[in-house]
């Protein structure tokens, strides 16, 4: 699989088409400042689609993520008050990001279930048991590193002002990269695709699909970790909502990537540059006084045109039947 | 490994045994509290549940397809917008045209849907996950921004869900219609056997001579056209619409779906079953603020229940188990 391929070079002909379309159109679009900050627009969202592609590539999905995010936040606020100082509240937060992957990942392969079932029903329990640790309630007061981690910039923390660069970013693209290689350059990433294309046929090859499976799920629970980290600095406290909504969001940044939600198909560049469009683009919207909802349709309906397109494109190219539908 | 009787018969059996449980909690709550079998919390209980009885309905025809519609919510929310906007507009209009609207704005929603689903043989969950939030954007465009609140709701909006016939308030009525029509086509009807059909062996279906293209658009567009009845009765009964109306509800629908033993993996469910499944829900969330737990639990225990009934499913139907996400029919034994 192409780490660069037809899709990707879409997708960032249509990120410079953004940027410059509103560049010129909106003032101060393309300033720096700007630039850093649209980058907050996209990127907690970002480190948990590169979890959720890699799921979807191997053909499984986590509709929980979101929900592991806020349990999570939740369990490093729960340290803090606790008392711990910011590593242990760290490790509580990764911990319980592999626990809440694990325990899909042990519904997924001990029970042989659908991941989409299987993720909706921890979706529900996770926000749940969210919503039954803190009711109404949020927890603040959270140390200043970690609000630095969250809205601060790469200079602010090794001590070069000139450095705009935020934090978040530089994160999205140390994890961006790391992915992108296990993906496209490791053995585990190729059986990753053949996984997805075909789990029979990579189980008799050899490829132990369940023990990739599993160590996918928490994965992507540790990423959702991360997340919750870098998005409870930014905000500065927790409450059950915490990310509401945003695994849907991952699942849209993926699937604009073009990873094929029936999984084996794929890139990281792909998740990467849709993350970026996606958030460039509703930052600009942003700027322009469209609201959120408005926004969130446009990207409903840019993930619909992004698939009929190709389809449609094909089809008039081949003059042929569309194919069978699922 | 021996397989207790239990699962002999799972169909039966599990439905049976969620009628079982769904009865143990209503008997042990209302021993704690006999107010929870007051008639008059039954019926609370009943109208609370039809909605979600009607949706889940539209959800088991998607389903049995291996499809899944998540956009019933924002269909629900924007039908129920675009008919108390029309309310407003025009006080004159009756009862049958209001109803009439509802129904063809919904099936609109649907068919669209479909049409993507069938034309571009696009995955289900995607195209839904993307109407999702264009039917839901699509409400703030229509009602910029604004609610419509209890006074600019039309009174026969308001109105209809109030109204009683023998006893029974009108949702009840509503929801047993729609649910007698889908256990009339799932049991009797060619068009609802050939949707087993299909759901079990898609390609099997196409040789057997199945108008596939043709149920699936029947079924996105009943399950928009069920989600638009819902949306006019919901805004008549909360007496609201605005933008976030009812937002999320999609997973309560899939959910009930799937403890009422609805297979994601297609071809598996029953109306009897899905109709448990929503009386499960209902009576869990009417207990909980009755025995004194807090309401934030509703979610949670939602999860675990369905969790444990697709574990229960899993062990009953292991050879049939299929995922939603695999486009070919592959026997689960080998992976």
């Amino acid at each position: 699989m192409k780490a660069f391929d037809t899709w990707e070079r879409v997708l960032l002909a249509l990120i410079v088409a953004v940027y410059i379309g509103f560049g010129l159109g909106i003032e101060g679009y393309l300033s720096p400042y700007a630039l850093a900050d649209s980058s907050y627009n996209f990127s907690e969202k970002a480190l948990i689609a590169l979890a959720m592609a890699l799921l979807i590539v191997a053909g499984e999905i986590d509709l929980s993520i979101a929900a592991t995010m806020a349990l999570c936040s939740l369990a490093m606020g729960f340290a803090m008050r606790a008392g711990a100082p910011l590593p242990l509240m760290l490790l509580a937060a990764l911990a319980t990001g592999a626990l809440c992957g694990a325990l899909n990942g042990w519904l997924v392969t001990r029970w042989r279930l659908p991941a989409i079932v299987v993720t909706i029903g921890t979706l529900s329990l996770y926000r749940g048991l969210a919503l039954v640790l803190l009711g109404d309630q949020a927890i603040n007061g959270y140390p200043d590193t970690l609000s630095l981690w969250g809205n601060g910039s790469v200079g602010d923390l090794i001590g070069v002002p000139g450095l705009i660069v935020p934090i978040e970013f530089a994160v999205l693209v140390v994890a961006g990269l790391a992915v992108g290689l296990f993906l496209h350059r490791s053995v585990a990433g190729r059986r990753i695709y053949a996984i997805g294309a075909n789990p029979i046929a990579a189980r008799f090859s050899g490829i132990a699909v369940d023990r990739y499976r599993m160590r996918l799920f928490v994965f992507a629970g540790l990423m959702a970790a991360l997340a919750a980290v870098l998005l409870t600095g930014r905000i500065g406290s927790t409450r059950p909502n915490l990310a509401l909504g945003w695994e849907l969001d991952a699942v849209t940044i993926v699937i604009l990537g073009g990873v094929a939600i029936e999984g084996g198909r794929g890139s990281i560049v792909g998740t990467l540059f849709a993350a970026v469009l996606l958030g460039s683009f509703t930052f600009a919207l942003g700027m322009l006084n469209v609201s959120g909802i408005v926004m969130s349709m446009i990207v409903g309906v840019l993930l619909i045109v992004s698939m009929v397109l190709p389809r449609l494109l094909r089809k008039l190219a081949w003059r042929r039947p569309a194919a069978k539908p699922a | 490994m021996k397989k207790p009787a239990l699962f002999a018969a799972p169909a039966l059996r599990r439905e049976w045994l969620l009628l079982a449980i769904v009865a143990a909690i209503a008997l042990a709550v209302g021993a704690r509290a006999p107010v929870f079998l007051s008639w008059r919390n039954v019926l609370d209980i009943a109208n609370d549940s039809s909605i979600l009885a009607i949706l889940v309905m539209g959800q088991m025809l998607v389903l049995l397809t291996r499809g899944v519609d998540l956009s019933v919510a924002s269909n629900l929310a924007l039908t129920g917008m675009i008919c108390a906007l029309a309310g407003r507009a025009w006080p004159s209009l009756g009862i049958v045209p209001l109803l009439l609207l509802a129904c063809s704005v919904g099936a609109l929603l649907g068919a669209l849907n479909g049409m993507l689903i069938v034309r571009f043989g696009l995955p289900a969950i995607v195209v839904t996950l993307g109407t999702l939030s264009a039917y839901r954007g699509a409400i703030f465009v229509a009602s910029r921004g604004a609610w419509i609140s209890d006074q600019d709701i039309h009174p026969l909006i308001k109105g209809l869900p109030r109204e009683t016939l023998l006893g029974l308030p009108s949702l009840v009525w509503f929801a047993a219609a729609v649910v007698a029509l889908a256990a009339l086509l799932l049991r009797w009807r060619r068009e609802g056997r050939e949707l087993y059909a299909y759901g079990g062996n898609p390609s099997a279906a196409v040789y057997a001579g199945i108008p596939v293209q043709r149920r699936l658009m029947m079924v996105y567009t009943l399950s928009g056209l069920l989600a638009g009845l819902s949306g006019l009765l919901w805004v008549g009964r909360y007496s609201i619409a605005f933008t976030e109306l009812a937002a999320g509800y999609e997973l309560t629908v899939i959910a009930a779906c799937v403890i009422g033993g609805v297979s994601i993996g297609g071809g598996i469910g029953s109306v009897s079953g899905a109709v448990l499944g929503v009386l499960f829900i209902g009576v869990v969330n009417g207990a909980l603020p009755v025995i004194q737990v807090s309401p934030f639990w509703q979610q949670a225990i939602a999860g675990a229940v369905i969790l444990i009934s697709v574990v229960l499913n899993a062990r009953s139907e292991r050879t049939t188990g299929r995922q939603i996400l695999e486009h070919d029919a592959l026997p689960k034994a080998a992976a």
